[in-house]
């Protein structure tokens, strides 16, 4: 795979990620368009610029782990990956069909390239802080990224895991709180509003860095910044927004899990063309 | 009639086998790693920790993220323990038990102690009498109920090389001794520990010293009765069972709800080959309480008396 650093390479990435994300939902006539797009930038920054990872040998052992916590942001992994070389490109279409490796939440037995099975909210972070404790008794230079969603982060779990974090230093750890602020039944403000959230990852020991997560380049900077923060873990939280680069999507919570129509994917594409 | 050619002489608790079995692993390898969630000096797992506090890992009161840090060691290529009370660590964390380990077929190693109610007087918050039933429907997860510390040790060691998640049940009271050192055990083999003619009893834990004491019981009054160590109770013996069968009347003791556990398993075995009496010792349908661990286990019947009744219903039934 070609990796790059250039945020307009990047953005261009991100752009064909959206459309194969709006393509396969409506193929699929289900899924989760909304948080798929907000958390384009996010994974195209880091699949294809700052994680350290190979498609050709995905069981490389000093490989750095992505988990998706919110696993039904699926699309947007799925595309990533694919575009990576990971898995077939031409398949993302049959997104959610029987057979598919592209099953309906992320599942290590249809990808073996993926570092976990996640869907049921709340768990990934935990995950990823295991496979952090590893990789430094084993010496390796190996990083865990986390994306997390922000109405995940209500699951009590979450907290346990910033606590565990924390207290055992896990400076190779980053989680990346797509916080899009919108959840399935509404607004998380609505919901079980997180606010206030930096105070809260701050309170609990953590590098907390607010972000925009749709500026490529803001997003460098913080995973940079990341890499630079010994002795705690870090936490991006991407101001991002819901359905991004769809302008009948964005910020619109039925879009949370509602596929486009065929018309309303025409529209879309055209938008993102 | 066959003599009880057991001495069964009083030996420690499983988890404390558990404690130092997992010492001896830790120095076999350094990929061994625990986590356990403030019941160290309970679980027994400080003997690790203090031998190699590096590969401990201290979760607070945490089980759901703790079974979840286990299964990223776990993928991550380490050999991971993750421990505390059985009655917490399979229901707090039971959804992580699914979705980190049981789904992605992650060879997490699950230790619960303090299972079933011979705990005694901490009473039924701390009491896991459901944690077979659960941990048997993990697909993928093999689920062992060692009798005593011999058995303990051997079995951490075949979950050690064991390429797939398991599930352990320890116990806080002291067990007698079943085995000499030399015993060998083997996944999903039972053990019959004792060949009798007229009824078989079928056990885990500490139900299997107590079958073995009502074998004496029974031939005092002129029964044969077999004993069979259900050790791994997933994936099941099911030629033992059927073998069993072959007397025409079998018991089932455990020290776990009987609507959910070994009994229910033995039964499908049967109704599935050579259908067979069976009667059930068990924790019926209730909580238990606060006690000591003999008033306890008096009270819900869990005892060799227990046994050998059952015994006589089983073979009154087969008389017709």
């Amino acid at each position: 795979m070609n990796k790059t650093s250039n945020p307009q390479d990047l953005a261009q990435i991100a752009k064909r990620v959206r459309r194969e994300i709006v393509s396969m939902i409506t193929a699929a006539k289900s899924g989760h368009p909304g948080g798929s797009l907000s958390a384009a930038e996010i994974l195209v920054t880091l699949y294809f610029d700052v994680m350290k990872h190979d498609p050709a040998n995905h069981h490389w052992a000093d490989r750095d782990r992505f988990i998706l916590g919110k696993g039904h942001a699926c699309p947007v992994l799925y595309s990533v990956m694919a575009e990576c070389g990971y898995t077939p490109l031409d398949k993302l279409n049959t997104f959610r069909q029987l057979g598919s490796i592209y099953q309906g939440h992320p599942d290590v037995r249809f990808i073996p390239a993926l570092e976990a099975s996640t869907g049921s909210l709340g768990e990934g972070l935990s995950l990823g802080l295991g496979m952090a404790c590893a990789a430094r008794l084993n010496g390796s230079p190996s990083r865990a990224y986390v994306v997390l969603g922000d109405g995940e982060i209500q699951e009590g779990q979450i907290w346990e895991a910033a606590m565990f974090g924390a207290f055992h230093k896990l400076d190779n750890c980053v989680c990346i709180v797509d916080y899009n602020k919108i959840q399935l039944d509404g607004f998380t403000k609505d919901i079980m509003d997180v606010e206030p959230l930096a105070d809260k990852w701050r309170a609990f020991g953590w590098h907390t860095i607010e972000v925009d997560g749709h500026s490529i380049e803001a997003l460098q900077a913080a995973f940079a910044e990341a890499a630079a923060t010994k002795g705690k873990p870090t936490v991006l939280i991407a101001h991002t927004i819901k359905g991004k680069g769809v302008s009948f999507m964005e910020n619109n919570p039925k879009f949370h899990g509602t596929a486009p129509t065929a018309a309303e994917c025409e529209q879309a594409l055209k938008e993102l063309a | 009639m066959v003599a009880n050619k057991f001495e069964l002489k009083p030996g420690g608790a499983t988890r404390e086998a558990f404690g130092k079995t997992l010492v001896e692993l830790g120095r076999a390898s350094t990929d061994v790693v625990v986590c356990d969630a403030d019941l160290s000096k309970s679980t027994y797992t400080h003997l690790f920790a203090k031998e190699f506090p590096e590969r401990f890992f201290s979760c607070g009161i945490a089980e759901s993220n703790m079974v979840a840090i286990g299964a990223g060691l776990a993928s991550a290529g380490k050999t991971a323990f993750v421990s505390s009370f059985s009655a917490f660590v399979l229901n707090k964390g039971f959804e992580q038990l699914r979705v980190t380990a049981a789904y992605p077929n992650v060879p997490l190693k699950v230790v619960g102690t303090h299972s079933g109610i011979s705990i005694g007087e901490d009473g039924p918050s701390q009491m896991s009498i459901e944690d077979i039933s659960l941990a048997c429907s993990l697909p993928g997860f093999a689920v062992f109920s060692p009798a005593d510390e011999v058995s303990m040790a051997a079995i951490m060691k075949l979950a050690v090389a064991h390429p797939g998640p398991v599930f352990i049940r320890a116990g806080r009271a002291k067990t007698l001794v079943v085995y000499g050192p030399e015993q060998q055990f083997e996944i999903g083999k039972a053990i019959e520990l004792v060949t009798g003619t007229d009824v078989v009893l079928i056990a885990h834990g500490l139900m299997v010293a107590e079958s073995l004491k009502a074998v004496d019981l029974l031939a005092a009054e002129g029964i044969s009765a077999g004993v069979v160590d259900m050790h791994t109770i997933k994936p099941i013996d099911r030629d033992a069972i059927v073998r069993a069968a072959a007397v025409g009347a079998i018991v089932v003791s455990e020290e776990h709800l009987v609507d959910c556990g070994l009994g229910v398993r033995v039964a499908q075995v049967l109704s599935e080959t050579k259908p067979c009496i069976v009667e059930y010792v068990g924790v019926q349908n209730t909580y238990a309480e606060s006690g000591t661990p003999d008033a306890i286990l008096d009270k819900y019947g869990l005892r060799a008396a227990n046994v050998a009744d059952a015994a006589k219903r089983a073979l009154a039934r087969k008389r017709g």
